[in-house]
């Protein structure tokens, strides 16, 4: 290759390259320097370096632990919720029937709701104790009503991201499924597969791509879930719903500590990395990249 | 002709133009609550008396409102020309230097010492004053008074924790979706921590000695504490978690509580029959007292400043002046009624004969106002003041931590000694690295 | 005797759109809600037939001005999704047809950025907003939309770019057209459904993203989910209320979702499924 055309394909690059090398870079080195500062917006008078003290006050903190396991069974219970349930859904919506293109049109909706928004709706309108559907249901059967944010909080918060991403999870299976052409199904058949088989032997081998890449996307985001935890449980009671993403939220917007966020923040960072090297291997060589 | 009103026209437009250049505009950060969408909706009328000012609203839940007005205060933003803030801002903030001080800016017809002095105060620090209020509240009991007499109980003039807790065991009725009590228990520092403060409080118990060491673990949080929870797990609504303010106004407004303690400010609402089920039954009472009456209610308000940050300060100062002056107390009275005036501010407004007629609550209002004094807000000597909002920087910290745990004991998921000793541990390990504590 | 076939079908049909129908349900329950009169909004029997109202719609409309936030989204989500394209479009053609040993690497970089937790950059964000003047402006909000939507738009349009056979470019580059050339006049063309699908998702993501538009608005550049803020827990009753602001919230992008689901379908996958 010429030098011209090394320098021209540079350039092409150059814009997008650089633009998130700044958006990562900077915001980073400045909450490493943070981290060993005395910093609370509430006390501009209190400065000055502090060593490892906000790294032992986060260490010292009893929720951290929790936080991080909290946020590893969020990722992980939406991840299997959405992907198991997805792949269900998708060889139904598969299937040939009355009305199957507004059927699937209703499944996508939940996609495109904001997440604050679908968090009102669940705490509102469907899982209060008192005015929701579900208590609604519970009653009309004899049931106590479940009194979901205050005995189930973190079980809560997994039904509501799942439901937020499930047809995210239908969508991109459902192409897959499409895909998979009918001559070999029907061969598969003719040799007296039932459908179990079908199911087991050739759909699901052909899934593997998709489901990968499912997998990947929704980590990043899920790693990130905070909008359904503010808006519902505050990461209460206790600290039973509190995830890595709200821990940082509360030490940086509710306490106002930067040095104490910032510490939280780069323990997030290490944590999204590990999981990321793993996933990004494994979903890398599935695509062939 | 045709020539001619083309060029008037174009210098009407011109003329215009330029008023619209010389107009300034403030940015106004404000809560979601009933009285501020009064006072967005009434302030075009200030818009017609200053044709040169044109506000601009920021309208948000408390929670969000208040994550911005700080960072932008603390980081000198300067998006906001009017700030509202409560007892714990106010003060804090002033200190810092991120609020104008008040004193010789305002104009001499505006009245300060009609302001109620408990209120002044807490918007003030070291003398000087921050903020305007714009309404302030105590807290009350709240109580029916068709259930009461059907039961035949009657409420004392000043009822006790002991007198509560019979009440709510005789009046509590499931099968009937009525609960014996509705109290707050939704974490946060302004939820059911200013509740469960007045409640410590009057037990004889305090957030601090005088050296800054924690109080949870003594014996008067851990009867208030449990007194309150098991108060609630018995007779409560469902779902008592997560009921702030908002979430128990509509149960008592609905008519599922019999007694509820909490902010004056719903006395109103509840008088209000086109929201209120129970509008023609509610009675009021002094909050509850356990052994001691000190600091067994509450004390808050919202006021408005302006941030030292603000390009517009002239024309924000004028707002604040104009949204709390006796002129727009009597301006939402004709507009919306005298029960819905913004109460608790103002010394003229209790001896206004129409409000006090309109509003039997006021009365009671006022003296509960009064009775609370922040700063010696409880019956052993603190280092601090304010009665449920201790103003040192670090306490929404504190209280949020320890209004979780004890949420989580009143769902049952740790024991009440068990949540107190975390309380415990997380407020000295807070004051260590804050150093309040050595 | 209904056929085999026939009853299969029925069967799934009362089974996908029994499925359909507890998904969609509290989107729709959300809708109906913003019909109802507040007391009838937290009745514990849930009405379903009730007196339907436009009153909620009303207030909401008279409180605020709902085309203000609005606009403010649309020009946000639509700009920062030109704006990532324009710097992804010619990195991805970059990534995908003159790859090198590193190209894996920037991409599993890229997406590595997204991981970033933004409450824990906010300080020094704002800081920095704040000494470019970009605090309550468009501008900054668009900016920070497009960077947060950056990675993933490089790695969509590079699969995209994947598939558009070499063959085609190849002869391109025989006749001695320039690489910019050769990526305006062959390959956008050729990717164009990738292009489209890849903008639906950005203006989608830009449009619900929550975080920054809250923190770094005030009163010119907030969106709409700053709408939504100034409707949730107020003193006194609301859910009607607020599910009139959510509704007019979700309203413009759940229509754009639906009119263009074909065309997100293949953009979701990131090319995965052919």
């Amino acid at each position: 290759m010429s030098r011209r055309e090394t320098l021209s394909r540079s350039a092409l690059k150059l814009p997008a390259i650089v633009s998130l090398f700044i958006w990562s870079v900077i915001p980073l080195l400045m909450t490493l320097w943070f981290s060993f500062r005395r910093y609370n917006l509430m006390e501009p008078d209190r400065t000055g370096f502090d060593g490892f003290g906000n790294y032992r006050y986060l260490l010292s903190d009893p929720s951290l632990a929790m936080a991080i396991g909290n946020t590893v069974l969020l990722v992980a219970s939406v991840l299997v919720i959405t992907v198991g349930l997805g792949t269900l859904l998708a060889v139904l919506y598969d299937q040939v029937f009355f009305g199957r293109g507004i059927a699937r049109v209703l499944v996508l909706a939940p996609f495109f709701i904001m997440p604050t928004v679908s968090a009102l709706i669940w705490k509102n309108m469907m899982m209060h104790p008192d005015y929701g559907f579900i208590a609604f249901l519970m009653r009309s059967v004899g049931l106590k009503p479940i009194d979901w944010f205050a005995v189930a909080p973190l079980t809560s918060i997994i039904i509501i991201v799942s439901w937020q991403w499930l047809p995210f999870a239908v969508l991109t299976l459902l192409t897959s499924v499409q895909s998979l052409d009918s001559e070999r199904k029907e061969a598969a058949r003719m040799d007296g597969a039932g459908p179990v088989a079908i199911f087991r032997y050739i759909l699901l081998p052909h899934l593997g791509r998709a489901i990968s890449a499912t997998v990947m996307i929704e980590t990043i985001f899920l790693l990130g879930i905070f909008a359904e935890i503010y808006v519902t449980t505050s990461g209460g009671p206790g600290f039973a719903s509190t995830n890595l993403s709200f821990l940082i939220y509360r030490y940086a917007l509710l306490e106002y500590d930067v040095g104490g966020a910032s510490v939280a923040g780069l323990v997030a960072i290490v944590l999204a990395n590990i999981l990321a090297f793993f996933l990004m291997r494994s979903f890398a060589r599935n695509l062939d990249l | 002709m045709v020539l001619e009103k083309l060029i008037t026209a174009f210098t009407l437009i011109l003329l215009a133009g330029s008023q619209l250049c010389a107009q300034t505009t403030i940015t106004i950060a404000t809560v979601n609550n009933g009285d501020m969408i009064v006072m967005q909706r009434l302030a075009k009328q200030f818009e017609q008396q200053h044709p040169d000012i044109h506000l601009d609203w920021v309208i948000l839940e408390e929670k969000i409102l208040r994550e911005k007005t700080t960072t932008d205060a603390a980081a000198h933003g300067g998006q906001f020309d009017v700030v509202t803030i409560g007892p714990l801002e106010a003060p804090i903030w002033g200190r810092r230097g991120w609020l104008l001080p008040l004193e010789g800016k305002l104009s001499p017809g505006y009245d300060l010492n009609d302001l109620l002095k408990p209120i002044r105060d807490g918007a003030s620090d070291s003398g000087h004053l921050y903020a305007l209020p714009f309404y302030a509240e105590s807290s009350l009991t709240y109580y029916r008074k068709d259930l009461f007499r059907r039961a035949g109980l009657t409420m004392p003039a000043q009822p006790t924790y002991e007198d509560i807790a019979r009440f709510a065991r005789t009046l509590n009725d499931p099968v009937h979706d009525l609960s014996g009590i509705c109290l707050r228990g939704k974490p946060g520092w302004g939820e059911n921590m200013a509740y469960i403060s007045t409640v410590a409080n009057t037990f004889g118990g305090r957030w601090f000695d005088e050296a800054w060491r924690p109080q949870f673990d003594s014996p008067e949080w851990h009867t208030a504490v449990s007194f309150y929870i098991n108060l609630l797990q018995k007779y409560g609504p469902p779902g008592s978690s997560s009921n702030g303010f908002n979430e128990s106004l509509t149960l008592f407004e609905n008519g599922r509580c019999a007694m509820w303690i909490d902010a004056t400010v719903a006395a109103g609402t509840l008088s209000d029959a086109r929201q209120s089920k129970v509008a023609s039954t509610v009675g009021f009472a002094p909050a509850p007292i356990g052994v001691t009456p000190h600091g067994s209610q509450w004390l808050w308000f919202w006021a408005l400043g302006v941030p030292s940050s603000s390009k517009h300060s002239e024309a924000a100062l004028k707002f604040i002046e104009w949204a709390t002056s006796k002129e727009y107390i009597q301006l939402v009275a004709q507009t919306n009624g005298w029960a819905a005036i913004p109460p608790g501010t103002r010394e003229s407004t209790y001896q206004l004969p129409q409000y006090l007629a309109s509003a039997p609550f006021a009365e009671l209002t006022y003296h509960s106002i009064m009775a609370a004094d922040p700063l010696h807000p409880t019956e052993k000597p603190v280092p601090y003041t304010g009665i449920q909002c201790i103003v040192i920087p670090s306490f929404p910290t504190i209280g949020n931590q320890v209004g979780q745990l004890i949420a989580a004991a009143l769902v049952g998921s740790m024991s009440v000694d068990e949540a107190l000793h975390k309380a415990q541990l997380a407020t000295e390990r807070v004051e260590r690295h804050t150093g309040l504590l050595h | 005797m209904l056929s085999k076939k026939l009853r299969w079908k029925l069967l799934m049909t009362a089974l996908g759109w029994a499925v359909a129908l507890v998904i969609a349900f509290p989107v729709c329950w959300l809708v109906l809600t913003s019909f109802k009169s507040e007391t009838e909004a937290i009745s514990r029997i849930p009405h379903l037939f009730f007196h339907a109202t436009l009153e909620s719609y009303i207030v909401v409309q008279e409180r605020t001005t709902y085309f203000h936030f609005a606009w403010n989204s649309v020009v946000v989500a639509i700009g920062s999704t030109i704006l990532a394209l324009a710097a992804a479009i010619p990195c991805s053609y970059a990534m995908a047809f003159m790859p090198t040993k590193r190209t894996r690497d920037t991409l599993l970089w890229m997406l590595s950025t997204k991981m970033m937790p933004s409450v824990g950059v906010l300080v020094p964000i704002y800081l920095i907003y704040r000494e470019t003047d970009l605090l309550d402006t468009r501008t900054g909000l668009l900016l920070i939309n497009a960077l947060l939507n950056l990675p993933i738009v490089v790695w969509m349009l590079y699969t995209f770019f994947k598939e558009v056979p070499r063959e085609v470019l190849e002869a391109a580059r025989m006749d001695g057209a320039s690489p910019l050339r050769e990526l305006y006049d062959l390959l956008l063309p050729l990717a164009m459904p990738g292009i489209v699908s890849t903008s639906l998702l950005a203006i989608i993501l830009a449009w619900n993203e929550a975080f920054w538009s809250l923190t770094l608005t005030a009163a010119k550049a907030a969106p709409l989910t700053a709408f939504i803020a100034s409707f949730s827990s107020p003193e006194g009753l609301f859910y009607s209320k607020l599910s009139a602001a959510s509704t007019m919230a979700i309203a413009p992008i759940v229509i754009l979702g639906w009119l263009s689901q074909k065309q997100l379908v293949r953009g979701l996958t990131f090319g995965a499924v052919k």
